[in-house]
């Protein structure tokens, strides 16, 4: 038998060619294109008066230079709003070039396209723009305060404002033995994969259709958007995500402008082009995230039991809106976390600004709850003197499935259907040797050495719909392709969705090839976000395999003539259940599986007319069955998964430099059964280098006119590994019961916990409270200050 | 605005060119490049040799690191033509056959170090030239070593493992020395 290929630690299928050069990235498609620039806004709120490109009909190789004016059709319509959601009061969004209007300095204006980039730049710094300025907005304060606005048709900048309100907190709170109020802020950052955007469009003159390769997190969002946009039917539009260079949510906003003004000019100049991101254009005109200001007060008793919880944050979106609330949204429902608390109010309102849109980044809103509400227990449990892993305890959910009585971002109510807090907590104390630690700290006090534990618990609802699907197909030389619509940026995909379809189908998994992101091959996808590729692609691919599978079954039962429910499939061979002298591989299934007239090769001459014994009572194909070894299936959850997980940081502070190390850092993760262990700890370590770099490196240093200052990886300080430490890890499998595989995701779980985690860490060894984060050396050196100075607060229980 | 006549060649709709030789993975090539031609565009889209990657532009990520004479450099800083008579060798010519990667390439697959593979060539570059002059690294050697390079979804601690793991695996070729320096004339796995 074969060995089962879930819950391997197999190494990736994608890795050979990635690893030899042979990775295709947008940019290494489309050798003779045309190719574009842009010319980007340099004022972060302007009127566009003029706009002069008569000086670039003297640069060489200039085929084409686009403004506004030359967008037709619903080209020139504002971009779609992609996520309506009825707490948006006042929906904006961008167009494809600026119309009249800059509400951010990277906005794209003029689109030059030239025979190749140094030429297409050299003619974009030729055009001359004028502008009137408008006053920027820059800020969640200046943006709150609503004197001057970034779009006139939203009053106080406000964007969208939504109350969720479970139970009675107010009146809880009222009547709780302890009240706690607190500010807990998050600033913003990015996702930054190494490759940037990039797009490559071609148009077909003999059949007029467009074929766009994106690097994309969704190649049926894009396609969708191409057609409605460029008015082309579904049909003829197709749209391939090619390898990607990392996306961590940035790629699943669509149509970018970038996306459609290059399907147009495509289509327009019936020709092939490309445009390829270069960084600074990635800084100041893809997105942002994180930068939330938060108000919590709670109520709970002396046991640290929480009565009500009531939350206020004011969520920075950016110029535009076109990714819709699902940020503030997610922070608003994740808040909870592993805690059972039933009286519990939200209160959120999302500002424009002039500065980067704000989609989501991995962890999508869910780090600034998590944020939120393990500040929140670390303060009580300090308010207390109670051990922090105590008064989490004390407030955790034991019951399964748990209703948190909140809209998730699917649109369906949250209920918690599986895992296991208090043995994580059990798990990671352990790992990090949580009861030892108060000693080790006072040895290291002793030698004049600041260190602090602190951890971080989260929940994530995963895997959410509306669903994906899989198509396979077994050729007849017995090879086995899976097709499935989301796309792949790193996660292994070839690898998992292979192992997956091996175990079902029986075959050794070098017969298996996976293809994602193609919408040749599956045509019906949402795309990758959300942490929900395993689960979503998981479950389609393993039920269209248990298809593919009976289907098999039943044509070499026919051929071998046995009752399909004795046969078996192992190692590619379909065999009799205990008589492995009958049997057949899988490739003459296939051959049969398609009755043929006319045979292409020796083995087709058993499918013709003349090939075999056939019974003539039946036509050829049976009814209900269709020709070919494959089938398609979908899978589509009745709601979200959650997964969970418990995060603890040891770190060191320098008493003289306020230099900040880790030490430590460990990880307690439910992503229930794990296809590839491998897989899921590499996802682990790449999040919690990200929440390490959003937790003490990154912050998108904006000045008030709205100029993105540290706009490099000069200045943008994303960590090395010289700044990420060992990640030691530990696992948790809770099934889920709501899917076949029992899997939950686990892509962006790394991220979430660990600017909790650290601050915890850093208030444990500094004695004073830690209240938003990233916090930088110079940042801590001035709280020091001010905690000497008697302007910051002590712990009450250090 | 004028037109630069030195820059270009307005007839043609091009700029103008000068013939320039590289030396690429033990190959040599004659080409004709203006002057501003980066070496790592020349590399992808002249060559063809599109496993050199730019991820930043500026120097910082790695990502386009490709050795000239044997030593690390970021092909996104270099004119080419500054580059002539120099041994170029990029990622493809430490290893350009997924059926049989090179030893650094090997340990990456072995390690799980790459996941999106965009920022890896880089890495494999500088990783090459390290190990030939380090060819006993400790697992903080080797984290140092790949402080310079840019990785986006590993969080490194694979590539740590990686370099280690590599050296390892040269060791046990027996090809460590013998083809330092050299890499596009020896077997390395």
């Amino acid at each position: 038998m074969t060995t089962r290929m879930f819950g391997q630690r197999i190494s990736r299928r994608e890795d050979p060619r990635l690893v030899t050069g042979h990775g295709r990235y947008l940019d290494d498609l489309g050798s003779s294109a045309l190719e574009a620039a842009f010319v980007r806004s340099p004022h972060a709120h302007a009127r566009i008066l003029d706009i002069d490109v008569s000086a670039v009909l003297d640069v060489p190789g200039v085929v084409a230079v686009w403004t506004y004016e030359d967008l037709e059709g619903k080209l020139s319509e504002p971009l779609p709003m992609l996520l309506p959601h009825p707490s948006i009061t006042a929906p904006v969004t961008g167009h494809v070039l600026a119309a009249n209007e800059v509400n951010h300095v990277g906005e794209p204006i003029v689109m030059v396209i030239a025979t190749n980039r140094y030429l297409a730049e050299d003619a974009a710094s030729h055009i001359e723009i004028d502008y009137e300025f408008l006053d920027p907005v820059v800020g969640i304060e200046t943006a709150r305060q609503g004197s001057a606005l970034v779009h006139d048709q939203a009053p106080g900048n406000v964007a969208a404002h939504l109350v969720q309100d479970v139970g009675d907190a107010p009146g809880r709170i009222a009547s709780a033995p302890h009240v706690l109020e607190l500010d807990l802020d998050i600033e913003r950052s990015a996702c930054m994969p190494m490759e940037g955007k990039g797009v490559l469009a071609r148009w077909n003159r003999e059949d007029s259709s467009l074929r766009v390769h994106s690097s994309t997190q969704t190649s049926t969002g894009v396609r969708a958007a191409l057609a409605a946009r460029l008015e082309l039917p579904l049909g003829k539009v197709d749209v391939i995500a090619p390898d990607v260079g990392g996306g961590f949510g940035v790629k699943i906003n669509h149509p970018w402008p970038e996306e459609l003004a290059l399907g147009a000019a495509a289509k327009i100049l019936e020709c092939e082009v490309k445009w390829t991101e270069d960084r600074r254009e990635h800084f100041i005109s893809s997105a942002h995230e994180r930068q939330q200001l938060q108000r919590v007060r709670v109520g709970f008793d002396e046991e640290g039991r929480i009565y009500g919880l009531d939350v206020q944050f004011w969520h920075d979106n950016g110029a535009y809106l076109p990714y819709g609330v699902i940020v503030p949204l997610n922070t608003s429902t994740h808040i909870l976390g592993p805690y059972n608390l039933p009286d519990y109010r939200v209160e959120y309102w999302s500002l424009y600004t002039n500065t980067v849109i704000v989609t989501p980044y991995r962890g999508a809103g869910r780090p600034q709850g998590v944020f939120l509400m393990e500040r929140t227990m670390d303060a009580i449990a300090d308010y207390l003197g109670r051990d922090r892993t105590e008064v989490r305890r004390m407030n955790f959910v034991r019951e399964f499935p748990h209703p948190i009585g909140l809209i998730m971002q699917d649109g369906r109510e949250g209920i918690y259907d599986s895992g296991d807090f208090d043995t994580s907590l059990d798990k990671l104390k352990a790992l990090v040797g949580w009861d030892d630690f108060a000693a080790c700290r006072e040895r290291a006090r002793a030698e004049g050495r600041r260190i602090g534990l602190g951890l971080g618990c989260y929940v994530e609802a995963t895997g959410a719909g509306p669903y994906e699907g899989g198509h396979i197909e077994i050729e007849t030389t017995g090879k086995v392709n899976v097709a499935t619509g989301l796309t792949s940026q790193g996660q292994a995909h070839q690898t998992v969705f292979a192992q997956i379809v091996a175990d079902e189908l029986g075959v050794p998994i070098e017969m298996v090839e996976v293809t994602t992101g193609d919408t040749r091959r599956m045509g019906y996808s949402v795309g990758t976000w959300g942490s929900r590729g395993a689960v979503m692609s998981g479950n389609a691919v393993h039920l269209a395999a248990k298809k593919v599978k009976q289907k098999a079954l039943t044509v070499a039962g026919r051929a071998l003539e046995v009752d399909p429910a004795d046969l078996e499939i192992v190692d590619g061979l379909v065999r009799v259940k205990g008589d492995p002298k009958a049997q057949m591989p899988l490739a003459m299934v296939s051959v049969l599986s398609n009755p043929l007239r006319y045979a292409f090769d020796e083995a087709a001459q058993a499918a013709t007319q003349f090939g075999g014994r056939q019974d003539e009572t039946k036509p050829p194909i049976a009814e209900n069955d269709s020709p070919g070894l494959e089938d398609t299936d979908f899978y589509s959850p009745v709601r979200s998964t959650f997964a969970s997980g418990m995060h603890a940081a040891i770190v060191e502070t320098d008493p003289e430099t306020a230099d900040i190390r880790i030490l430590r850092y460990c990880v307690v993760h439910d992503c229930g059964p794990m296809i590839n262990p491998m897989v899921v700890e590499g996802q682990i370590h790449g999040g919690v280098a990200q929440g390490v770099g959003g937790a003490l490196y990154e912050k998108m240093a904006y000045d008030s006119s709205g100029q993105l200052l540290n706009a490099s990886f000069m200045d943008f300080l994303m960590p090395y590994a010289s700044e990420v430490p060992q990640i030691e890890t530990d696992h948790l499998e809770t099934p889920s019961p709501l899917n076949p595989l029992g899997i939950k995701g686990a892509g962006e779980a790394g991220t979430i916990p660990v600017s909790a985690a650290i601050a915890s860490a850093i208030e444990d060894a500094e004695g004073f409270p830690i209240t938003r984060m990233p916090i930088s050396p110079s940042e801590l050196w001035e709280l020091r200050r001010r905690h000497e100075a008697g302007e910051w607060p002590s712990l009450r229980h250090d | 605005m004028t037109t630069d006549n030195e820059t270009y060649d307005i007839e043609a709709g091009t700029e103008l060119t000068e013939p320039v030789t590289l030396t690429v993975n033990g190959v040599d090539h004659r080409l004709d490049l203006p002057g501003r031609r980066l070496l790592s565009d020349a590399l992808r889209h002249d060559l063809r040799l599109t496993g050199t990657h730019v991820g930043c532009e500026h120097g910082v990520c790695g990502a386009c690191t490709v050795l000239l004479d044997g030593q690390p450099v970021r092909s996104c800083l270099i004119f080419t033509a500054t580059v002539q008579g120099c041994e170029i060798t990029t990622v493809e010519g430490i290893g350009d056959d997924p059926a049989h990667p090179s030893a650094v390439q090997q340990a990456f697959i072995d390690s799980h170090a790459l996941q999106c593979g965009f920022c890896t060539p880089g890495f494999i570059t500088t990783i090459e030239a390290f190990l030939t002059d380090h060819p006993h690294p400790t697992a903080e050697e080797a984290r140092a070593a790949v402080s310079g390079n840019l990785c986006r979804c590993t969080g490194y601690q694979n590539i740590v493992t990686a370099v280690c793991r590599a050296a390892e695996l040269k060791h046990e070729a027996g090809g460590a020395e013998e083809c330092a320096g050299c890499p596009w004339d020896g077997e390395q796995s």
